[in-house]
């Protein structure tokens, strides 16, 4: 029984050494190259005595990043992905939780990385590429490795202001990478354009199915997102057959009429998850590429990914959301009602996951861990750990899983994951701000910010860079003379979403 | 054009108070607007002048400064 994602890579390296596995385009890396060049990057870990112990990766988005990835699992490690977009706070946040005793660098952001509070040896990948294989060492760590380690760590917005790091083992990549193949259809023809950071977990889609098929990987620059018809015209250059991006880089092709100018040639495949699709724009794209097979997914970080899928292959009605379907094999969905008893037809309920799906838990931080990792309530018998998404769902008359909406503040936001509280517990963190609300107005997608305080509102936002990734940063901020309150003290959440739409109207 | 100039800025202002804008004449390039905040103006400028920017309009050239978003607008405008 395979217990090991590494097997996938060294199983296809004897199959197709040659083949194009990682591409920007510009730079690509054979499937030899990348087992080559992973087995250098252990050998190095090896020979400095880390093991089972997180490596920090601050690479560019790039073919060596994910072949990095690689050589951590090899040495018997799990990686840790941070990137330049993040900004300070948030990175020295995640080495103090992981205490890593190496970073991996790209020869640019080496010098990012010196800058760093938190000290440690930094080392550059085509550095580490030049070590000697020792591949006994290797064989032996292998040998040692169980499928309940961990191979990764990602962090995901918390709501006290800290990020949380989900830990991920072999054995649920190794179930979620082969569900979501057989439910979508992967093999060794298929070309993958990846859109979604490679510090999230969003990637494991297109780099795992790649090693275990033989397929390839295209990461489409970042800039290509901004240019819709150069984006399309790069997806028929390289004849990419399969895309699961976020809906609103789908979205943003759509709507502007890319379609008029360049049709995808190739697309077979569509997935598409992290929100939901305006019907519009996916009729758009449906009937662009009538022939081409859709699948809306679902699923928290925490579950691996994606657990739940749906085939859009019926007509959906006006007004009705696409839905979320059904789980993966391998993976149960509870949906627990307020008393956690199942929810009855009709009934909302927590969507709750059960199955080798569930993560092992947030790295270094026991208490979010007991609150959302907690003992199957229908079972007494004997210890299961059920993961609780905070996500509200229920069943249609078709019988299929819809989400209905969060249990708390956090949002989706341009396919990112966003606790509002979050946002709040670092805008309290500025001297001069007396109290704070921030609120997600969903018709326009805008994370709106009041405060009360003597700063400026520009100044403000600035201050919050140093903090709060780009995508968490509120897109408009207006400064109160006081704070909008309910009637039993709390803040008045509803009032502020009326009053941010009726400014909108004035205009 | 001195009122869609002002338009602009305000839209412009509410992605990111804190740029500078009469002064950036490289915001796609220096990657001060990313693809959101793209497709946000996009929108945010169709409502407001009614304009449609289509898909071959949108190239880094266009958005790069104030002045050639405001450029655009004003050329979209008088084509209808």
């Amino acid at each position: 029984m395979q217990n090991n994602v590494m097997d996938y890579l060294d199983k296809i390296v004897n199959k197709v050494p040659d083949k194009m596995a990682y591409s920007n385009g510009e730079e690509s890396l054979t499937f030899k190259e990348v087992y080559d060049q992973s087995r250098s990057v252990a050998s190095y870990i090896h020979n400095k005595g880390i093991y089972r112990e997180p490596v920090i990766i601050f690479m560019n988005k790039h073919p060596k990043t994910i072949s990095s990835f690689f050589g951590v699992i090899e040495s018997g490690c799990y990686y840790v992905p941070i990137d330049e977009e993040m900004p300070q706070t948030r990175i020295d946040l995640i080495l103090e939780t992981c205490k890593s005793r190496l970073i991996i660098c790209d020869n640019e952001t080496i010098k990012k990385a010196r800058e760093f509070q938190y000290k440690c040896e930094l080392k550059t990948y085509d550095d580490m590429i030049n070590t000697p294989v020792d591949a006994e060492a290797l064989k032996c760590i292998r040998e040692k490795a169980l499928d309940i380690d961990p191979i990764y760590i990602v962090f995901t917005s918390g709501s006290t202001g800290v990020p949380k790091g989900v830990a991920a083992c072999h054995r649920s990549v190794i179930d979620y990478v082969e569900q979501l193949s057989d439910t979508l259809g992967f093999n060794e023809n298929t070309v993958f354009a990846n859109q979604t950071p490679l510090y999230f977990d969003a990637c494991l889609k297109e780099i795992y199915p790649t090693i275990m098929f033989g397929a390839t990987t295209y990461i489409v620059p970042k800039q290509l997102f901004m240019t819709p018809v150069r984006l399309v015209e790069y997806l028929n250059q390289y004849k990419v057959n399969t895309i699961c991006w976020v809906v609103s880089a789908l979205t943003m092709i759509s709507a502007f009429g890319t379609f008029d100018v360049v049709k995808p040639m190739y697309l077979k495949t569509i997935a598409f998850g992290s929100e939901v699709f305006p019907l519009r724009q996916f009729r758009l794209w449906k009937s662009v590429l009538p022939q081409a097979s859709f699948t809306n997914l679902y699923g928290p970080t925490e579950g691996t990914g994606m657990c739940c899928y749906f085939h859009v292959d019926r007509e959906i009605e006006e007004g009705e959301p696409i839905p979320i379907g059904r789980p993966f094999k391998n993976t149960e969905i509870l949906l627990l009602n307020s008393q956690d008893k199942p929810a009855g037809e009709g009934e909302e309920g927590e969507i709750c996951i059960r199955g080798t799906s569930v993560t092992l838990g947030y790295y270094n931080n026991p208490e979010k861990t007991r609150e959302a990792y907690v003992q199957n309530p229908l079972n007494t018998a004997y210890p299961e750990i059920i993961y609780r998404t905070g996500d509200l769902g229920m069943y249609n008359k078709h019988g299929e899983l819809v989400f209905v909406s969060r249990k708390d503040y956090q949002i989706k936001h341009m396919g990112h994951r966003i606790e509002l509280g979050e946002i709040e517990s670092n805008v309290n963190l500025i001297d001069e701000v007396k109290i704070c609300a921030c609120i997600f107005e969903e018709e326009k997608a805008k994370i709106v910010l009041y405060y009360v305080g003597t700063i400026e509102a520009g100044e403000l936002t600035s201050r919050l860079k140093e903090k709060l990734p780009r995508y968490m940063l509120p897109n408009y901020v207006e400064q109160l003379e006081e704070m909008m309150f309910t009637a039993n003290g709390k803040i008045d959440r509803v009032g502020l979403k009326k009053k941010y739409k009726e400014r909108r109207k004035r205009k | 054009m001195e009122e869609i100039r002002e338009e602009v800025l305000e839209i412009l202002e509410e992605l990111h108070p804190d740029v500078d804008y009469e002064r950036e004449q490289a915001l796609i390039d220096d990657k001060i607007l990313d693809s959101f905040d793209i497709v946000s103006l996009i929108s945010e400028i169709k409502d407001a002048f009614d304009v449609t920017i289509s898909a071959d309009k949108i190239v880094p050239e266009n958005f790069n400064s104030l002045d050639a978003i405001c450029t655009l607008v004003q050329e979209l405008s008088e084509e209808d």
